[in-house]
């Protein structure tokens, strides 16, 4: 499967944006002898930022597939409950809460067992509770690493 | 022979545990599906802050060597690789499998992969120490050029379009220069606070190799992966052996092959198993039974798959410049410890770097003897479902990479990085160069800033760099690694062609 052009176009694009303007901030930050590598990586980057930009543009972009609408689809539920988890949860409501949470949702929306089932949401409960404890056991009791809490642990 | 004064370290209890631990869990992780090497590494990383530089480079020398190994375990069995190296084993395995002889095929996997393992370590033990001699000669610009060629050579190599390969590596290489310059007393390129410190090479790691791969069985949705699972009847142990030691010219190629390819900075294993597989088809004297369940066909690309691993350390201990993209995660770890690779490791760390060594040496004997005993148990694991091992693998990104600095900014880095990371690849970019080029930013900086104030104070910069008989062959080096790439992505569209054989295999 390939992508189409518009859908190489617009990453190309991204890039040589960014190519863009990391080498205008290279030239004009001041003091330049801090700046001299980063300009040597620049005059790099936007040449091959360009040339990857015109070759996407003329169709010439052979390799990678792209991301369909389908994967897209199924992205979006877990890209949510990442961004959720990591922006927001894991501070407000404390980080082994919110990754339980996190784990739970993950695990819930894209197994493919159907909702109705008691017995697999239990399933689901338990796993999610093994793992967290696995995760409790490593990171607090042996690596003793201090986690923000927030409204719970 | 000074390494056999520094094997009694990998016998100590904790350090053999270590090795234990890491060979069992590498294994289960490499068969695992969508767990590739590179991510095992990257993960496990954090859990090595607790112990001392020796243990913890154990548990990941371990974990590095038995990941490539297991991955054949879900190669042979599911038709699934484990990790990349492992595509071309899935070609003969499976097909071997099929045909009733699942526990043969697993056999010669492992019994290869030992055989190819033990020689690329004793490579590594013998060529480190002289390489690292021949580094001393090296000054501020000759370490820059190797710096640069490590990018050129990965971004080249190591993707499916050089041009993005290239463009991978220069992305890295400008995020390394993200913040505070401590010799001009500046900051660069600082959008927000949590850049202030820079972007933390474990973290990005993790966020690079784990997140998308995380995202991409997001894109599989709810579909209940239904894995055919095929039975392994038992088969004696001592044939196999036979047939290993009779196979002493596909050993040959994939142990040269192998070694070959991990001393070449940056090409990894993908590519030693894949060459094996070819040379080994071309040379055979029945190449019309490649694909069709061969043995000929596992021994020479598993042999070359961990071949690869030991050599691949050699640049990375003496020049700062990972074989491998897993080497490269490594790289990560020593630094992390306060293990600065270079000429002097040998002077400055001997006991530290060569029980990593010797614990590898160990280790390959270790994973024969587990993956001969845990294959069948391991295929079960690699059946575990897929929104557990998302949400598992999340979870543990999350927790990985907060605990370096326990740092929330370390964390949305880590998630930003995966989530770019996971569009980019979609579009043809790799991880690989990306990584290399913010691991050897730094280095190709510094000996930069080195060679510009040593050139300021001589006939200037152009005379310094680009002049010199070393300077000149690693330039000639660098173009060459771009133009044959060039050559083969523009002219011939061997790219293309690698592309299409890998979809076939997967």
């Amino acid at each position: 499967m390939n992508a189409s052009r518009l859908q190489h176009i617009i990453p190309a694009g991204a890039i040589f944006a960014l190519a863009m303007t990391v080498t205008w901030l290279s030239f004009t930050q001041e003091p330049a002898e801090a700046f001299v590598f980063p300009r040597i990586i620049s005059i790099a980057f936007i040449i091959l930022a360009s040339w990857n930009l015109a070759r996407a543009g003329l169709g010439m972009a052979r390799v990678g597939g792209g991301l369909s609408s389908a994967e897209a689809r199924h992205i979006f539920p877990g890209l949510i409950v990442m961004l959720i988890y990591v922006f927001f949860a894991a501070k407000a409501l404390g980080f082994y809460f919110a990754s339980a949470i996190a784990f739970f949702a993950v695990y819930s929306i894209y197994d493919p067992v159907p909702f109705s089932s008691v017995k697999d949401w239990v399933k689901r409960i338990v796993i999610t509770a093994a793992f967290m404890a696995v995760i409790y056991g490593l990171f607090a009791l042996v690596l003793q690493v201090q986690t923000p809490r927030g409204l719970l642990i | 022979m000074e390494f056999l004064g520094y094997f009694g370290g990998v016998f100590e209890p904790v350090a053999l545990l270590l090795l234990l631990g890491g060979t069992v869990g590498g294994l289960v992780l490499g068969a695992t599906p969508g767990l590739s090497p590179t991510m095992a590494v990257a993960l496990l990383i954090p859990f090595t802050f607790h112990l001392t530089p020796t243990q913890g480079l154990i548990l990941l020398g371990a974990a590095y060597t038995s990941t490539v190994a297991g991955g054949a375990v879900s190669a042979i069995l599911l038709k699934i690789p484990g990790a990349p190296a492992n595509i071309a084993t899935a070609l003969d395995g499976n097909a071997m499998a099929r045909n009733g002889e699942g526990a043969r095929a697993l056999q010669l996997s492992f019994l290869a992969s030992g055989v190819g393992g033990v020689i690329g370590v004793l490579l590594l033990i013998f060529l480190t120490p002289v390489l690292a001699v021949w580094a001393l000669k090296f000054g501020p610009s000759h370490l820059f050029w190797i710096a640069i060629l490590g990018v050129t050579v990965i971004g080249s190599l190591d993707s499916k379009s050089f041009v993005k390969g290239l463009l991978s590596g220069c992305i890295g290489l400008w995020l390394s220069q993200i913040g505070y310059d401590e010799i001009q007393g500046t900051e660069r390129f600082i959008f927000t606070d949590a850049l202030t410190g820079g972007i933390h090479i474990i973290p990005a790691l993790i966020g690079l190799f784990a997140i998308p791969q995380v995202m991409e069985m997001f894109a599989k949705g709810r579909v209940s992966a239904a894995i055919e699972s095929i039975a392994v009847p038992k088969y004696s142990i001592f044939d196999s052996v036979r047939e290993v030691a009779r196979s002493i010219r596909s050993l040959s190629i994939g142990t040269t092959v192998g070694a070959i390819v991990g001393l070449i900075p940056g090409v990894g294993g993908q590519i030693a198993g894949l060459v094996a597989y070819d040379q080994s088809r071309k040379f055979s004297e029945t190449p019309d039974k490649f694909g069709k369940g061969h043995a000929e066909g596992i021994i020479s690309a598993e042999s070359a798959n961990n071949a690869m691993v030991g050599p691949s350390l050699v640049p990375l201990l003496t020049l700062s410049i990972p074989g491998s993209p897993t080497a490269a995660v490594l790289l990560g770890g020593l630094l992390i410890h306060g293990i600065f690779p270079g000429s002097n490791i040998f002077d400055k760390h001997p006991e530290v770097i060569w029980t990593f060594i010797n614990s590898m040496l160990l280790g390959q004997i270790l994973m024969v003897i587990f993956g001969l005993y845990t294959a069948a148990w391991a295929a079960r694991i690699a059946k575990a479902p897929v929104p557990i091992m998302a949400a598992g693998v999340l979870v543990l990104a999350m927790f990985g990479s907060y605990s370096v600095q326990q740092s929330m900014g370390d964390v949305h880095i880590m998630l930003a990085l995966g989530i770019g990371m996971y569009v980019l690849e979609k579009f043809g970019f790799s991880a690989a160069p990306l990584v290399l080029g913010l691991i050897l930013g730094p280095i190709a900086g510094d000996y930069f800033t080195n060679g510009a104030m040593i050139a300021a104070a001589q006939n200037g910069l152009f005379e310094y760099f680009f002049t010199g008989g070393l300077n000149l062959i690693l330039i000639f080096l660098v173009i060459s690694s771009i133009g044959y790439s060039f050559w083969t992505n523009m002219i011939k569209g061997t790219s293309v062609d690698v592309e299409a054989r890998t979809e076939v295999a997967e």
